[in-house]
């Protein structure tokens, strides 16, 4: 059946997989370096989730409205249409090989949502994941009514289709993303009678010095912390919404004080009336396309897993590099800065040259040190307490493809053994779902665990996207995941 | 002053088009994904759950949890947050996993 393998669209020198801050970054880089690019990207449009913005059919005039550091991405853009980079878009990458000569081989799908079914291999010498992060998500009581939404998942529905979840949006969870979002829904119009974070923000305090190299992220949480003051938001520290009310749809939100490991206070908490909840307990980098070719992986201040990088951006397998939140979440200044510096590192590597650029190389790892540093302090500041698994009832659904509830996932744990999430999903299909655990593997994980905290979900997904069985029968052997040589971790 | 994500961004849109939810008509703005469009028309459900028949709908926006599906000119499972919206589109609430009608 080799007559059906999809013919390579093409062969570069690098192939780019995500068009975020990080993959721009490093495509425009190694372009201008004079290395041949195909940056891959699902969207229709460049950018990234950060990025998001409108359709040109909706006419924005003013799309920085809803944007920090507009002008940042208006350069990556400008050098990208400058550029003879290969910019595929509506391509879901959903595996990436190693070829017997040594070369990659992304396979992707096509289409708004990836079913238009056109498979597509592209071929290339090196390769740089920029595959970004999603949010993540701790279950509570009332999560699953329409009305809730993801926090990231409100700002990127609003940045791309201008619209809200609804006209009264209470915002929660933990991280800094929350006032980010709680500030452009006000400023879209929305009323946001409160923020809920779960932790404090003492605990940034503690590391002074990382603070003091950072200022860029202190002006950054000075903006909108002014913008949330302008709007009349009231900011609610370690509490959580611990239950949604609303029979068809949000109707309010019980707000409750937390201790230090997230524990819910005893007693009754606050009733907020809303018509919306947008909900987000931190980012999860998203690795599958590295870990399955057995990319090393290291576990991050807040329990996620990101992918094991050296001083040049490179992963533990040859040849495959990484930046932006695949590594760690640590904002878009970041991402752009691992880009470049994985861009120039691909250039030097390919085309042997030798010193040219040391300088700029090295200042660029001087920045991203200095903002990785940050990215940890604030990952350990917003990490999920142990006590949090308090939050939920056993009727509470913690898998919500499967419909699984908090009380087959405990009797799993307390009755029948399970002692890791992988053997919940066997006795529950807990994770077994569409999403293939990217909304409960936190969740899972930490009630399979004795000490509430569980190990982080290994992110090991063969597809990173689904793909029809005449797409995978479509490969022959010798392209076909798993075949990959060299792969050892 | 109701100030609307629209005006924030001055937006001056190409001419609205109607799509259907359930026969009901929908106006769009071009551009937008039909989970936009249906949030636009204040519709946060167009999926119900293979167990319990509960309604769902967009949650995480980025095509990431599969909460979103919707039948769309007649075909299941397309994920509403990414596709876009295209004049005359009829949407249907899925139930379940969609393919009632294949008895699987």
């Amino acid at each position: 059946m080799t007559d059906s393998v999809p013919e390579p669209t093409g062969s570069y020198d690098l192939a780019v997989i995500g068009a975020g801050s990080a993959g721009l970054a490093g495509a425009v880089t190694a372009c201008e370096l004079g290395l041949s690019v195909a940056l891959l990207d699902s969207s229709p449009q460049p950018g990234g989730q950060f990025y998001r913005h409108p359709a040109p059919a909706l006419g924005a005039v003013r799309p920085e409205a809803l944007h920090h550091d507009w002008s940042a991405f208006s350069d990556l853009r400008r050098r990208l249409s400058a550029s003879d980079i290969a910019h595929l878009t509506g391509h879901h990458v959903w595996s990436v090989a190693r070829e017997a000569d040594g070369s990659w081989s992304v396979h992707a799908v096509t289409g708004a949502d990836g079913t238009a079914e056109r498979p597509v291999r592209v071929r290339a010498r090196a390769l740089l994941l920029a595959t970004g992060a999603y949010e993540r998500q701790l279950p509570f009581p009332g999560w699953t009514l329409p009305g809730v939404v993801g926090a990231g998942g409100a700002q990127a529905m609003l940045k791309s289709g201008l619209v809200l979840p609804g006209r009264r949006v209470v915002v929660a969870g933990s991280g800094p993303l929350l006032l980010a979002v709680a500030s452009s829904l006000a400023a879209a119009g929305a009323r946001v009678p409160a923020v809920v974070e779960a932790s404090g923000y003492a605990r940034y305090a503690r590391r002074p010095r990382v603070l003091l190299t950072n200022p860029r992220k202190a002006a950054e949480a000075l903006v909108h912390s002014a913008a949330l003051l302008r709007h009349r938001v009231r900011v609610r520290l370690r509490s959580a919404v611990t239950e949604v009310h609303g029979t068809d749809r949000v109707e309010a939100v019980t707000v409750t004080r937390l201790d230090r490991d997230w524990r819910p206070a005893r007693g009754a908490g606050r009733r907020i009336d809303c018509d919306a909840l947008a909900v987000g307990h931190g980012l999860v980098p998203q690795i599958e396309l590295a870990t399955s070719l057995g990319c090393a992986t290291r576990v991050l201040p807040d329990r996620t897993l990101g992918l094991a990088l050296d001083d040049l951006q490179e992963t533990s397998v040859r040849g495959l590099w990484a930046a932006g939140e695949a590594g760690g979440v640590g904002g878009a200044e970041l991402a752009r800065t691992e880009g470049e510096l994985a861009g120039r590192a691909v250039a030097a590597r390919l085309r042997g040259g030798r010193g040219a650029g040391a300088g700029r190389t090295a200042g660029l790892r001087r920045r991203r040190d200095r903002m990785r540093a940050f990215a940890d302090v604030m990952a350990a500041a917003h990490a999920p307490g142990p006590g949090w698994t308090a939050w939920l009832d056993d009727t509470t659904d913690v898998c919500r493809c499967e419909e699984v509830t908090a009380g087959r996932v405990r009797e799993a744990v307390a009755d029948l053994g399970a002692r890791d999430a992988r053997t919940v999903k066997l006795l529950t299909r807990a994770g077994m779902g569409w999403c293939q655990g990217r909304m409960c593997g936190t969740a899972v994980a930490c009630l399979a665990a004795r000490d509430g905290r569980g190990e982080p979900p290994a992110e090991r997904r063969p597809f990173a996207v689904p793909v029809s069985l005449a797409t995978l029968a479509a490969l022959d052997e010798t392209t076909a995941p798993g075949t990959a040589q060299n792969n050892a971790p | 002053m109701a100030r609307t994500p629209a005006d924030l961004v001055g937006a001056q849109p190409d001419p609205p088009f109607e799509i259907t939810f359930d026969g009901r008509p929908v106006v769009v703005l071009p551009g937008q994904t039909v989970a936009a469009a249906l949030w636009g028309a204040g519709i946060l459900a167009w999926r119900t759950t293979r167990g319990g028949g509960r309604p769902r709908g967009a949650f995480c926006g980025i095509g990431q949890c599969f909460d979103c599906l919707a039948t769309v000119n007649g075909v299941p499972g397309r994920r509403a947050c990414l596709v876009p919206a295209q004049p005359g589109d009829v949407i249907t609430t899925q139930e379940g996993h969609g393919h009632d009608r294949l008895g699987a």
